[in-house]
């Protein structure tokens, strides 16, 4: 088997080939964009169209902080600090910047852009589409400066300690935005308003719902891409490897040569950037009103539940636990989608059942023998049987004593994360991920990075 | 090649070391023995910049390296496998070996290294692609040296590597650090089991709380009744 060194050694760096590598994860955002925005969306109804959004912005947050608390091993509990930041930076550029450049606080809609679409005959990109994708970036650079900010405690603190300080971080994110004037509606109104106050006027603790809804399924399943593939390579290259060796042992990381305060600040950075950018996406979002509880820590913990139940350092997991986490609680509405989800449940058990029975009893001898893990596939079917039978218990008790489910989902949410922390407490997928699999690997070694970063010296 | 003077360390009102002074020439192997609380540890921590020393001063091929920090260290040429092994436990025991080189470029000779270390521990080659965690005491600590030799070092410094070791490991742990010396690295060990850390030195020094008691050839040291009563269980 290859190790990075060696792959490095056969396909030396050539230009064509560093164009290629940073090509092909654009491509693949905006092919997974245009195919989520023009064929997905439109054939789904408004409701599941929302939820698949907050699933993607999820998603982007939960692998956000897999960088910091999986990676690094750094436990921050401000993370929605980062989120706020960036939301607030990237709307007060995209409102106020569109007062300056079109006369008028609203969206100026591409195809591509806005939840429900653009109206016929808008241009595939607008301008107004320009200043949006100028603001996330902006919103994600002040994000990773203040990474830079946050980072630096963490050079002398460990565990708790650090915690605390990124808890602080978060809260003082959220008194100050608490501060900000009210926002300026008119351009009458910001012509009157001293010219350094007009970004800051973002609406103190009354919200910020004048920005611009420019966030679609395009921007933000092409962000979901650039984010899981970001953590990919970083997860391989030499520097993820140093973030790694922080997190198992900064003592003997040190004694490798990792320059550990070094590789700890940059992992707040990189998790800082896609908060803020995962945080712009969230701020232009429909029927979204910005307010300072969004850098809170309740925002911040339920970012963290999604890394721990996907497994501390695992991109896959936390991007599975950010989908579940965000839709369980949507899940448990109604009996209907309860059952929904209990059949949909039943061939993957059957198919999964009938690959046990083919492939079970005749390798058993040798599986013994060669001490592979033999519990694999029942462990996962044990567990798609219970959530079938739980979620059709569940259906037919509300459904048979009259519960209204809505009012006691979230006690449900809560206990279904207590049975997993207990049966499971190394999250979905411990620190290994979903293409750790044999199947994966061909494609794996065709994809994988030829060169690692390296710096620190 | 190293050189320490009167190497002072404290933890807060604590001194730990009262003034240490050692040196190990090129192709030695040199032994600090004594009992637990002795220093020995801290000694070996502060000459690899993990503990800050409030005096004295540490010099390595005629450079002062007393202020110098740990990652940089090792760029100098001298690698720290620390007390406990330190493994990586979550990462297998190839992304282990390549974190050892983390402070190279030449992938080359690292992929050379690599061979060389897998040869001298085949334990590690049947385990390669499993995780560090899932290793047991004596195959992590063969794990632990192998790491450090990828830095490719020319001076390696040992910390406590028979520690929870049955006896039988030890036996191997030793004749490989034999082996590595004779390839012409040279170590400073830090050990309580004073009787086979005598039985692989060239030199030895004793330390009792936080001084050099006594120093001397190992075999001198090995056959003087002090060091028999105190450490060898023997006379």
């Amino acid at each position: 088997m290859a190790s990075l060194q060696d792959r490095a050694k056969l396909f030396p760096s050539s230009p064509v080939g560093a164009a290629w590598r940073l090509c092909w994860p654009i491509l693949v955002a905006l092919g997974l964009g245009v195919l989520m925005q023009l064929v997905v969306r439109p054939s789904i109804d408004a409701y599941s169209s929302t939820q698949i959004l907050n699933i993607g912005i999820a998603i982007i947050l939960a692998v956000s902080l897999t960088i910091v608390n999986g990676f690094t091993g750094q436990f921050s509990i401000g993370h929605a600090g980062f989120l706020a930041v960036g939301g607030y930076v990237a709307g007060s550029i995209a409102y106020y910047g569109s007062f300056a450049l079109f006369g008028s606080g609203g969206a100026k809609l591409g195809l591509l852009s806005g939840l429900y679409g653009a109206p016929a005959g808008a241009p595939l990109l607008s301008t107004g589409d320009l200043l949006f994708f100028g603001s996330l970036l902006a919103g994600g650079l002040i994000a990773a400066l203040l990474g830079v900010a946050v980072g630096l405690p963490s050079l002398r603190l460990k565990g708790d300690y650090l915690a605390i300080v990124t808890l602080g971080f978060g809260e003082i994110v959220r008194v100050l935005i608490q501060q900000t004037p009210q926002v300026l509606m008119s351009k009458e109104a910001i012509e009157e308003s001293p010219a350094w106050k007009v970004p800051f006027s973002v609406g103190g603790s009354l919200g910020f719902g004048n920005v611009p809804k420019y966030t679609s399924h395009f921007w933000v399943y092409g962000a979901v891409v650039l984010t899981l593939i970001f953590a990919y390579r970083l997860k391989q290259s030499s520097t993820g490897r140093a973030l790694l060796s922080i997190r198992e042992d900064e003592i003997a990381a040190e004694a490798m040569g990792v320059r550990t305060t070094y590789y700890k600040v940059w992992g707040f950075v990189f998790a800082a950037f896609f908060a803020g950018i995962a945080g712009g996406l969230y701020a232009h979002t429909l029927g979204i009103a910005l307010s300072p509880n969004d850098a809170g820590f309740q925002k911040s913990f339920d970012i963290i539940i999604m890394v721990v139940l996907g497994g501390l350092g695992s991109i896959s997991g936390a991007a599975i636990a950010a989908a579940i986490v965000t839709y369980l609680p949507e899940l448990l509405r109604t009996p209907a989608t309860l059952e929904k989800f209990a059949i949909a449940g039943v061939p993957l058990l059957v198919v999964g059942l009938a690959l046990y029975a083919m492939a079970g009893p005749a390798r058993s001898d040798a599986e013994k023998k060669s001490g592979r893990d033999r519990r694999a596939l029942p462990r996962f079917l044990i567990g798609l049987s219970v959530i079938i039978i739980g979620l059709s218990v569940l259906a037919f008790a509300a459904r048979r004593f009259s519960i209204n489910l809505g009012e006691y989902r979230l006690i449900i949410y809560a206990l279904a994360l207590i049975v997993m922390m207990i049966t499971r407490p190394q999250g979905l997928l411990g620190v290994r991920e979903l293409w750790d699999g044999a199947l994966y690997r061909p494609i794996r070694d065709f994809f994988a990075p030829r060169v690692g970063l390296k710096g620190g010296a | 090649m190293l050189v320490v003077e009167n190497l002072q360390v404290s933890y807060g009102a604590i001194r730990a070391l009262h003034g240490i002074s050692l040196r190990v020439d090129q192709g030695e192997v040199v032994t600090l023995i004594g009992c637990n609380g002795a220093g020995k540890t801290t000694t070996l921590r502060a000459i690899s910049g993990i503990v800050r020393s409030s005096g004295g001063k540490v010099s390595f091929e005629g450079r002062d390296i007393t202020r110098v920090k740990p990652h940089e260290l090792v760029r100098l040429g001298i690698a720290h496998s620390p007390e406990g092994r330190g493994v990586f436990a979550n990462m297998t025991v190839e992304e282990n070996l390549s974190l050892g080189a983390f402070a190279r470029n030449d992938h080359a000779e690292i992929a050379k290294d690599r061979e060389k270390g897998l040869s001298l521990f085949p334990r590690l080659r049947e385990r390669y692609k499993q995780f560090a965690g899932t290793l047991s005491g004596g195959e992590q600590q063969m794990l632990a040296m192998a790491r450090a030799l990828m830095a490719r070092p020319r001076m390696l410094l040992l910390d406590e590597p028979s520690l929870g070791l049955a006896p039988q490991v030890v036996q191997t742990i030793f004749q490989i650090i034999r082996e590595i010396n004779a390839a012409g690295t040279t170590i400073l060990l830090v050990e309580q089991n004073a009787h086979m850390a005598l039985k692989v030195a060239h030199r030895a020094y004793v330390l009792e709380v936080g001084e050099i008691a006594m120093e001397g050839p190992a075999k001198e040291l090995a056959e003087s009744d002090e060091v028999r009563k105190a450490y060898l269980g023997v006379g």
